[in-house]
Formats: structure tokens, C-alpha cells, sequence
């Protein structure tokens, strides 16, 4: 169980509540494709993701970079309970995927990265601070299922 | 490995910092102060308060030795050697589990205590330039960044 201060929380939610899901969520991806080309293991029926510029104009990158944030935002809505949230997606990614979870930690350092070049000053050492536990959370969560 | 381009994006976008390289380097210590908590372990004869001199010293410390690595980007093995002897020896900062396995060519990447400021610099820097922390950029510096922390690791055992 978690233990999220209400400070930690609202700064967590607030900063949710400006983000846009669709962009953010492409962007991310792309940048986890360019960042760790390495990654690019698991889209090897995405297209072409042959340079920075493919990859960000990928349509299938932008559309799931916008499906895996708008999980993440289930996890913003069930902050308390993320483990039981993540369960079936963990089996999923363990299972059926047959992700190395060392990879939810590199994606959420990117999210993490994102959030800082959209939102600027708004993104506060606190801010960041919540949003790296928040980041760490959902890896572990994503995890928990593996065996 | 850096490739030209990445050397060139990396001088273009140090030199965009207008210097206010001082203030980077304090941003970024208080940033991984802040998000991981150990790390403050290594300053126990620190004042870690918020704006503290000595955290701003440290900072310019940091950022100067960053910068300098940058000038010798084709060799930095050479430009961060003393850096590198004085981490090994002296301050011998956890490497992290994944430094076990030899160099991070192979997969994730190294999970140096390194890296936590690997990634509060990189989240000042993205504050700071917003768009023009094109993933390009973000990419070149990432790779940096692992490779200062891999020289730094060097000669650990």
C-alpha cells in the first residue's frame, strides 16, 4: 500500500488535469523508440521507425503512446489501490508481451522528461518529485504480476 | 555511442544556457535531492537547505566539470580521468545493480546514483528549453550522460 501525502496527490492530479492525454502519451512513446532504440524490440509491426522524424510521425506510435497514457491515467484515478488497478495489464505485459519490466522505468523517466519540457517552471522540483514516485509506483505495479 | 551529430547537438544546446549554468547546477542538485531521498546520504556535511551556498557551489562544481567534458567530447575518458580516480576512490558513489554487467551497451541502461542526476539535469534542462528539447537533443544528452557516468565508474574495481 502506498502512502501518498495529500500534497503529493494534489500535485500528482493538478498537473494530470493540464495534460493532454493524446500528445503526451505520443510523444513519450516516440521519445522511448529514439531515446532506447533498443525498445523498438516490441513495434516490430509498427512501420517504419527507421529515423527520429518516422518515429514521431508514426501513426501507430502516436495512437499507442495515447493508449498506454490513458492507463496511466487510471492509475492517477485509483491512487490508492494501483496494484489491483495494474493487475491484469502486469499479466498482460509478463505473459503476452513478455516485457523486460526494466522498461516501465525507462518510459517513465521519458513521461518524466516530457512533463518538463510542456510544462516549464510548473513543473516544480515537488512536482517532479511526486511525479518520479508516481512513475516508480506504476513500474512496480506493472511488475507485480511477473513470475 | 555519440555520433557527430549528437556531439553538435550537445555544444548547441550547452551554449544555449546563457549562462546560467551556475543556477542549472544548483536546480539540478536540490531536483535529486528532492525525488530520491538517498542521495542526500553522500552530503551529510552538506547544508542541504533549499538555496543553500553550498548547494550552489556544488552545482557551478558539477556543471563546470559537465562542461569541461563537453569541450573534449572525443575524449572523455582523458578530460574526466581525475573526476573519475576521485569517484572511485574517494567518493564511491553507489554504481547501482546494473553496472555489474559491464558496459550499458548491451541493454538497460546503468542504474548509477550517477543517473539520478542524469535525469534531474535533463529535467532542468527541458524546463528551461521546452521545445527546442527536441527528442533529438534529449537523446544526445541521455547518451552523454551515460557515458560520463560510465567514465566515472571506470576504475571502481
Amino acid at each position: 500500500m502506498v502512502n501518498w501525502t495529500a500534497e503529493e496527490k494534489q500535485l500528482i492530479t493538478g498537473l494530470w488535469a493540464k495534460v493532454s492525454v493524446a500528445e503526451c502519451g505520443a510523444e513519450a512513446l516516440a521519445r522511448l523508440l529514439i531515446v532506447y532504440p533498443w525498445t523498438q524490440r516490441f513495434f516490430s509491426d509498427f512501420g517504419n521507425l527507421s529515423s527520429p522524424t518516422a518515429i514521431i510521425g508514426n501513426p501507430k506510435v502516436r495512437a499507442h503512446g495515447k493508449k498506454v497514457l490513458t492507463s496511466f491515467g487510471e492509475a492517477i484515478k485509483n491512487l490508492d489501490n494501483i496494484k489491483k488497478c495494474f493487475a491484469q495489464l502486469s499479466k498482460l505485459h509478463c505473459d503476452k508481451l513478455h516485457v523486460d519490466p526494466e522498461n516501465f522505468r525507462l518510459l517513465g523517466d521519458i513521461l518524466i522528461i516530457v512533463l518538463a519540457a510542456n510544462h516549464g517552471k510548473d513543473f516544480s522540483p515537488a512536482c517532479q518529485a511526486a511525479w518520479q514516485k508516481m512513475v516508480r509506483v506504476v513500474a512496480h505495479a506493472l511488475a507485480h504480476e511477473y513470475h | 555511442m555519440l555520433t557527430c551529430e549528437d556531439k553538435q547537438l550537445i555544444q548547441k544546446i550547452w551554449g544555449k544556457l546563457g549562462g546560467a549554468e551556475e543556477e542549472i547546477g544548483a536546480e539540478a542538485l536540490w531536483r535529486m535531492f528532492h525525488a530520491y531521498p538517498p542521495t542526500k546520504t553522500y552530503f551529510p556535511h552538506f547544508d542541504l537547505s533549499q538555496g543553500s551556498d553550498q548547494i550552489r557551489g556544488h552545482g557551478k562544481k558539477v556543471v563546470a566539470a559537465l562542461g569541461n567534458a563537453i569541450k573534449n567530447l572525443d575524449n572523455l575518458s582523458q578530460a574526466l580521468s581525475e573526476l573519475s580516480n576521485l569517484h572511485a576512490y574517494n567518493l564511491r558513489v553507489d554504481p547501482g545493480p546494473g553496472w555489474r554487467h559491464g558496459s550499458c551497451s548491451g541493454g538497460a541502461k546503468p542504474h548509477f546514483s550517477l543517473q539520478f542526476l542524469s535525469q534531474c539535469l535533463q529535467v532542468v534542462l527541458a524546463t528551461r528549453l521546452g521545445k527546442d528539447y527536441t527528442p533529438e537533443v534529449h537523446s544526445a544528452v541521455d547518451k552523454f550522460m551515460s557515458a560520463v557516468a560510465s567514465v566515472l565508474a571506470e576504475k571502481y574495481r
